[in-house]
């Protein structure tokens, strides 16, 4: 920010950059914002205003959110599979974590590297090799949500690991090694003392995970079977082609409702974790915590 | 002593996940390509043996993408790619460039409003697209108005330039923050430095900030290139027609609406096989550039 303040005199002020930007945001948002305006129209047209209505939420008897229930399914399912992907990928990836930080040897090298390839490994790859094992060899599993569920675990595990190990090397061994020295048995130091410290960790992948399983398209799409199995995503790339109506836009507008109600709670959090470790003076808690949202993805 | 034995077997769980289910399913892919068909039931026939591998399947495929019918399929998946990337980067550029280097005060609203895209579901954000480019919607009504084109355009069936524009459009995000973040931790004093030394704004921007935002561009387009090159629901939500046809399409047609998987999963390993030569270069370079710095 004092950068930024600091801008050489010399240097016209940036008119045309500011316009590209400003520019580029109404580009990126507004499609949008029009698409969640006519999830409240009141006709069937996704193209004419026709007034205000909570129609197709709840109002219409048959093809309202509410009442439809292939649109209710899609709803459920999408959050249940968010859900339990959520509870058993992160355990796993935090033990995983623990495991991997501290591990040293050949094996060790090599489990590293396996849990950084799904981070690199393309959608439709990972989604075409899920479909194949379980069409071909891991038979007894048959495709739908099950499927779904391991496949979502498959890549949500690493996006713990990253955020989980990136807190623990920033913590250090010391802690725990004070722990021991005064007498506590290894799974005790790390239960009373690494578990606590990693609570900030453990909460961003909880939201991170439920974020990647809710949003993904293409592993749901590969692994599902019939309408049984039909998540949001699934349900508004199919519809395109099908006969849309703005309930459709009313799914999505709930399940950014759902999400947004996520990353708030996240970044309230690390927002929080900035003010009390005063960590990032720099560019102070709100936008510091907008950085570390920005770069746990990546 | 126990915590020798503690630390792999808190790992152990993950890795036997991934295992059984990243590493087993990707031999999967390999197994059905080089395997056999059933002819009585039209299906695949894996072979996990790779000693009794077939390699029919993969050399058909190779011959159809070089030189048979799914040439124009590979040529236009690359010139799509590569015309998205371009608008990406002229569009991404300057955005990372400004709310990195020079939004001042606004700096968090404008990094809150390019963050927003990341949260919107990708098929919301083409629904709202697909609403705004029907033959009666805003994009035409406001062309119409302005009298840029004389009948409404046909944006959503086989129009090269609606796919292009939706895989720009969908990925640009992805592509503007990992440059905002190298932007950002470019030094100021190099750019007064640069200034200090009479250097305008145009040669400051190419002779220090480009070279120096080198490697956050290369992450930009790994990040960006991957999943456009495996891109099938961009395509079918935009046009849906077979003039548009993408890798990424055939592949799903072929694993999902056909009974020739081993062709899908042989494509799935040819796309990968391209795939792997871009991660390749980025890797080499990115550890070219981490042992400049040490």
């Amino acid at each position: 920010m004092r950068r930024a303040r600091r801008r050489p005199r010399t240097w016209r002020r940036p008119w045309g950059l500011a316009t590209v930007t400003w520019l580029y945001i109404a580009w990126s948002l507004l499609p949008v914002l029009i698409a969640i305006q006519f999830s409240f129209n009141a006709g069937r047209s996704r193209t004419a205003w026709q007034g205000f209505s909570f129609r197709w939420y709840w109002k219409d008897p048959i093809s309202s959110v509410w009442n439809d229930p292939t649109l209710h399914l899609a709803l459920t399912n999408s959050l249940r599979l968010a859900a339990l992907t959520m509870v058993i990928a992160t355990p796993l990836g935090v033990a995983l974590a623990l495991g991997l930080t501290r591990w040293r040897g050949r094996t060790a090298t090599a489990s590293n590297a396996l849990m950084l390839l799904p981070l690199a490994t393309p959608e439709i790859v990972m989604g075409s090799a899920l479909y194949l094992v379980f069409t071909n060899l891991y038979t007894s599993i048959p495709l739908g949500r099950t499927a779904q569920l391991l496949g979502h675990v498959t890549f949500s595990v690493s996006y713990v690991v990253v955020i989980v190990r990136s807190r623990l090397l920033s913590i250090g061994p010391m802690y725990e090694e004070a722990a021991q020295d005064l007498g506590a048995a290894p799974l005790q130091a790390i239960r009373t003392i690494l578990v606590p410290l990693l609570a900030p960790a453990v909460f961003a992948s909880l939201l991170v995970v439920f974020a990647a399983s809710i949003d993904d398209f293409v592993i749901s799409a590969f692994l599902s079977v019939d309408a049984s199995s039909v998540t949001v995503p699934i349900r508004l790339y199919s519809a395109v082609r099908q006969a849309p109506s703005p309930a459709l836009n009313a799914l999505a507008t709930l399940m950014l409702l759902g999400t947004t109600v996520a990353l708030l709670l996240a970044w309230a959090v690390l927002r929080l974790r900035r003010r009390t470790t005063g960590a990032g003076g720099r560019a102070g808690a709100s936008s510091g915590a907008l950085q570390d949202l920005a770069t746990l993805d990546i | 002593m126990a915590s020798r034995r503690l630390w792999p077997a808190l790992a152990a769980p993950g890795v036997a996940w991934l295992l059984l289910l990243f590493l087993v399913p990707f031999y999967a892919i390999a197994a059905v390509a080089f395997g056999g068909t059933d002819p009585l039931f039209n299906a695949p026939l894996p072979e996990w043996n790779p000693l009794h591998w077939q390699f029919g399947t993969m050399s058909e495929v190779i011959s159809r993408a070089t030189t048979g019918d799914l040439r124009p399929v590979f040529v236009r998946t690359f010139f799509y790619v590569a015309a998205a990337m371009a608008l990406c980067y002229l569009i991404g550029y300057p955005v990372a460039y400004y709310v990195a280097r020079l939004a001042g005060r606004r700096r968090g609203l404008l990094l809150a409003l390019i963050l927003a895209p990341w949260w919107i579901n990708y098929l919301m954000r083409m629904l709202a697209w697909v609403n705004l480019l029907q033959d009666d919607g805003y994009v035409n009504d406001a062309l119409l108005r302005l009298h840029l084109i004389p009948n409404p355009v046909h944006w959503l069936s086989g129009n090269q330039y609606s796919v292009v524009l939706g895989l720009a459009y969908g990925y640009v995000p992805f592509f503007i923050v990992p440059l905002y973040v190298t932007l950002d931790r470019i030094d100021g004093r190099l750019l007064e430095a640069s200034r200090d030394l009479g250097h305008g704004m145009v040669r400051t921007f190419l002779h220090v900030t480009l070279p120096l935002s080198r490697q956050g561009l290369l992450t930009a387009v790994v990040i960006t290139a991957l999943p456009m090159f495996g891109d099938y629901y961009t395509n079918n939500m935009l046009s849906g027609s077979p003039t548009t046809t993408m890798v990424g399409n055939e592949i799903e047609f072929y694993l999902l609406g056909s009974s020739q998987k081993e062709v899908g999963a042989a494509l799935v390993l040819v796309l990968s096989g391209l795939m792997l030569a871009l991660m390749a270069y980025y890797l080499v370079s990115t550890h070219r550039a981490s042992r400049q710095v040490s």
